[in-house]
């Protein structure tokens, strides 16, 4: 998919510019939309396989027989699976991807508003992960061996290895409870709950627009948390990934050459290797984005974070499969898009990659 | 080399500097307000906030604060009635007909008055909507068809209903305090009808009630908030508003309830009540609830369905043990089929851990070496704990024991298909009558596969029609003393022969920050009364 990056070196007429760029927006438009469909078959499948009675999730153990079989057949779960399925994409085509049993609301609502919350979340996450990180596994890969280095080893370590949802419980215990640095579990105190009119489910965004700064401060220091949380985890991972890539770089020839020209070391490191580096980095910190927007289930429980991982793991263990599928076609277009946004970046990044 | 790192590091220190004081801004550490109660509480398993649908738990206390119905229960000794809505109310001589006369000049929360015509409309909904929950009022014969008749305005304030038998009176009335019996604005549903479904679409996200709370928002898996209702005549709520924070995780709560973020911490498990025990700040409320937690045996296994095996499973089961560890706090020890509260239960506690006489029993079935068993599990606690236990006692008399762990509708599903040998549960009182457990574990009109009721006792095949005939008589015997002493009967014939192993009725508990009073849970989840609770 490299290919759909805006190919500056294109013929010298204007049609001819334009075909092989019309072209490859089709062939990923065909591809985008492939990739969900398929998406969508493996999810509705599994969904149908899955030893649970959707039926039973609305009407719950205590319905009658006759109260069963009329809602089962209101949801048309008594049709052969791929006639279901059939009707389910033409709606999905329409637009509408149904009501989720479990909230009543039609599943895109619900989308709406359990994504930000979890769109918030894994960007401060993610930035955290990034710009510490980054120059974290620079300096461990200059100075190979020392303090630093050892430092980035252990932070990996941990991250790696200790789960979650204890650490997300320990950091609660200790800068909400004992410290009193930051605000609790859940996306804003009660105080503000009712003042505030949600327009892009940002709270952030939408403090800010409306110039709650009060609201704003509070949301952040409910957001802090559990975002450096996360971000501790794509901090284990980058500074990791970009002390090998730069590790990788730094023996090449040309910083050889670099230094020979009597370069600072730092315009070495800094815009030459890095520059380097950020090619295969950007990919990393692109997937473990789309990790965190996926949601993550234990910390959204922990932090009472009404977000979308929280949001499909209840859905899918009630067999709400409109909300699941919802929730998947979400995920999937998010991958689709970061993918996209990295090979474009490539691009930017990669002349090599232009010229192809 | 040596500037650069140097930047970078400065720049790290004002960053981080930026962050902190960021998250030490004042607001940050905002107590509740003082005029909002607020609950930290599992709220997931709410799916609709209609009265004539709705039957889980945490919706049920919703519905209990916000909705009217024509009589309740005292929280304080539920065998007593009052009216809610209704004045008074008389039987007829053959006990068919029951009067009742409304209380005039009430108002919903919407404005609209409360008349006779809302009280019809309301019930018959509910059975022609024929929800989940409709069951508690199509057993005294209404349908579809038939409730036009038998549900009737006498005048603006008089309002009849006409069962199909002479039922207990004491049966009947509480089948009316349960949440499906509420009171609804029929106005207001009116106006948001769709194609005639009298407004269910859009209740299920809607409020449309008279009780001293009135339901403002729900978000799912968020956040619930309640108002007080100004048009409410009785015991006006005492908050202006009271609103449930959806949190599942016991140490969150915990640690919210700690820090006073929340008023009151609904999902405490045993090792965090303890924890919150010392604390100077919190007090610990509990009541028994109307739910029982059994392990059944399902009689289509052949070595299950002997009666010795029955009886000797019975006494495999270490209660003392599963008492003072696994259900502290949060259970008491019971064994009959009644949970305590309810007319006629009985406490008896006859089978204690006792493998000699287990193992005397099972001998006399031959099958003195024990057999091997599976047993469905759902993956919470204190089941799974229960299970476990249950694996070392049964080991003991050489039964054993395999575990199948799984996701609570999955093992559910299992079980309401046959598919189990044995299977650890839990069943709560639908409504406040001793009929919902004898209609469940003692009856079983219909053993087939294609039975159209298909009770606990159908569910692990146990066909018991003499027993059934049993529970019928009693809930027509009209004289509530005589009804009782048929219950105790009935829990006794259980206790010795059921399919039934059961293990301990549930305590709710929650813990409450020191200046909330009033708040009290009561016996069903609908008598949670949030709105006599305060705050200084």
């Amino acid at each position: 998919m490299a290919q759909t990056a805006v190919d500056p070196q294109g013929g010298r007429s204007g049609t001819r510019r334009i075909l092989p760029v019309l072209a490859s927006i089709a062939r990923f438009v065909v591809i985008v939309a492939l990739t969900l469909l398929g998406l969508l078959a493996v999810t509705f499948f599994i969904g149908r396989v899955i030893p649970v009675d959707p039926v039973l999730a609305i009407v719950g153990d205590r319905a009658p027989e006759h109260v069963i079989e009329r809602t089962r057949e209101e949801l048309g779960l008594n049709r052969p699976i791929y006639e279901q399925f059939v009707i389910y994409v033409g709606k999905v085509l329409q637009g509408d991807f149904g009501t989720s049993v479990l909230t009543a609301n039609p599943v895109m609502t619900d989308i709406r508003r359990v994504f930000p919350a979890t769109l918030e979340l894994a960007t401060l996450g993610t930035l955290i992960g990034s710009l510490i990180g980054i120059p974290l596994g620079v300096f461990a890969a200059v100075r190979r061996g020392g303090l630093l280095d050892q430092i980035v080893r252990i932070i990996g370590l941990v991250g790696y290895s200790v789960p979650i949802f204890w650490l997300g419980l320990m950091a609660l215990v200790v800068f909400y409870a004992r410290l009193g640095w930051v605000a609790g579990p859940g996306r804003i105190d009660i105080v503000y709950e009712y003042t505030l009119s949600p327009v892009t489910g940002i709270l952030l965004l939408d403090t800010a627009m409306q110039g709650q700064w009060d609201a704003f401060w509070n949301a952040l220091s409910h957001l802090i948390l559990p975002a450096s949380l996360l971000g501790y985890f794509s901090l284990a991972y980058i500074s990791r990934m970009t002390r090998s890539f730069m590790l990788n770089e730094l023996s090449q020839e040309y910083v050889v050459a670099a230094r020979a020209k009597g370069l600072s070391e730092a315009r070495i490191i800094w815009r030459h290797a890095l520059r380097n580096a950020l090619v295969p980095l950007v990919t990393v910190i692109a997937l473990s984005y789309a990790g965190l927007l996926e949601g993550s289930v234990l910390t959204e429980t922990v932090f009472a974070w009404p977000g979308l991982g929280l949001y499909i793991t209840n859905s899918l263990q009630n067999a709400d499969m409109n909300a699941v599928l919802g929730g998947t076609v979400v995920i999937g277009a998010v991958f689709i898009g970061l993918n996209l946004l990295s090979d474009l970046l490539y691009g930017l990044l990669d002349p090599r990659t232009r010229r192809s | 080399m040596l500037t650069f790192t140097a930047s970078i590091r400065r720049n790290l220190i004002a960053t981080t500097a930026a962050a902190l004081l960021a998250t030490a801004s004042p607001a940050a550490m905002a107590a509740t307000p003082p005029d909002t109660l607020v609950l930290a509480w599992a709220i997931d398993d709410i799916i609709t906030l209609d009265p004539a649908e709705s039957f889980e738990i945490s919706a049920g206390e919703i519905m209990g604060n916000t909705y009217d119905r024509l009589v309740r229960f005292e929280v304080d000794d539920p065998s007593k009635l009052y009216g809610d809505i209704a004045e008074s109310w008389t039987v007829s001589d053959d006990g068919k007909l029951y009067t009742f006369k409304l209380k005039s000049g009430l108002k919903f929360a919407s404005g609209n008055p409360i008349t006779a015509d809302d009280v019809v409309y309301s019930l018959q909904r509910a059975v022609k909507l024929d929800k989940t929950p409709a069951f508690i009022l199509t057993q005294f014969g209404l349908s579809k068809d038939n409730v036009a008749e038998k549900i009737k305005k006498v005048d603006d304030t008089t309002v009849t209903l006409e069962t199909d038998k002479a039922y207990a009176p004491t049966f009947v009335l509480n089948c009316l305090t349960a949440n499906v019996a509420a009171i609804v604005d029929m106005k207001l549903l009116e106006e948001h009808a769709k194609d005639g479904d009298m407004g269910y679409g859009w209740l299920k996200t809607n409020y449309a009630g008279s009780g001293p709370l009135k339901i403002r928002d729900w978000r799912a898996n968020e956040i619930l908030a309640m108002e007080r209702n100004e048009n409410y005549a009785g015991e006006k709520s005492k908050m202006a508003r009271v609103i449930y924070r959806h949190v599942k995780e016991s140490a969150t709560q915990r640690l919210l309830l700690e820090k006073g973020d929340v008023d009151v911490a609904r999902n405490l498990e045993p090792g965090d009540l303890e924890a919150i025990s010392k604390n100077d700040d919190i007090t610990i409320t509990s009541t028994p609830k109307g739910t029982i937690y059994y392990v059944s045996l399902n009689q289509k296994n052949p070595t299950l369905a002997k009666p010795e095996v029955r009886e000797a499973m019975k006494y495999l089961v270490d209660y003392g043990a599963i008492g003072a560890t696994l259900i502290k706090g949060i259970g008491e020890i019971h064994q009959t089929f009644l949970p305590k509260g309810l007319l006629g239960a009985s406490d008896e506690k006859p089978y204690k851990f006792d493998v000699a006489k287990a193992k005397e029993l099972l001998a006399k079935a031959g099958l003195p070496d024990g057999f091997s068993i599976t047993m469905d599990v759902r993956n919470t606690q204190p089941v799974t704990g229960i299970a476990e236990n249950m694996q070392q006692t049964l080991a003991q008399a050489g039964i054993k024991l395999e575990i199948i762990p799984g996701d609570g509708k999955q093992t559910l599903t299992k079980y309401r298909a046959r598919n189990h040998d044995l299977y650890i549960g839990q069943w709560g009182a639908d409504y406040w009558d001793p009929h919902t457990n004898a209609d469940t574990f003692a009856r079983n009109p219909d053993n087939s596969d294609e039975a159209t009721s298909k009770p606990l006792a159908w569910r692990n095949a146990w066909d018991i029609p003499e027993i059934t005939k049993k529970a019928d008589a009693a809930v027509l015997e009209r004289d509530a003393e005589k009804r009782a002493a048929l219950y105790r009967e009935l829990q006794q014939d259980l206790l010795k022969e059921s399919p039934f192993i059961i293990i301990y009725q549930m305590i709710e508990t929650a813990g409450v920050r020191k200046n909330v009073s009033d708040f009290k849970l009561g016996p069903t989840s609908d008598s949670t009364y949030t709105f006599r609770a305060s705050k200084s």
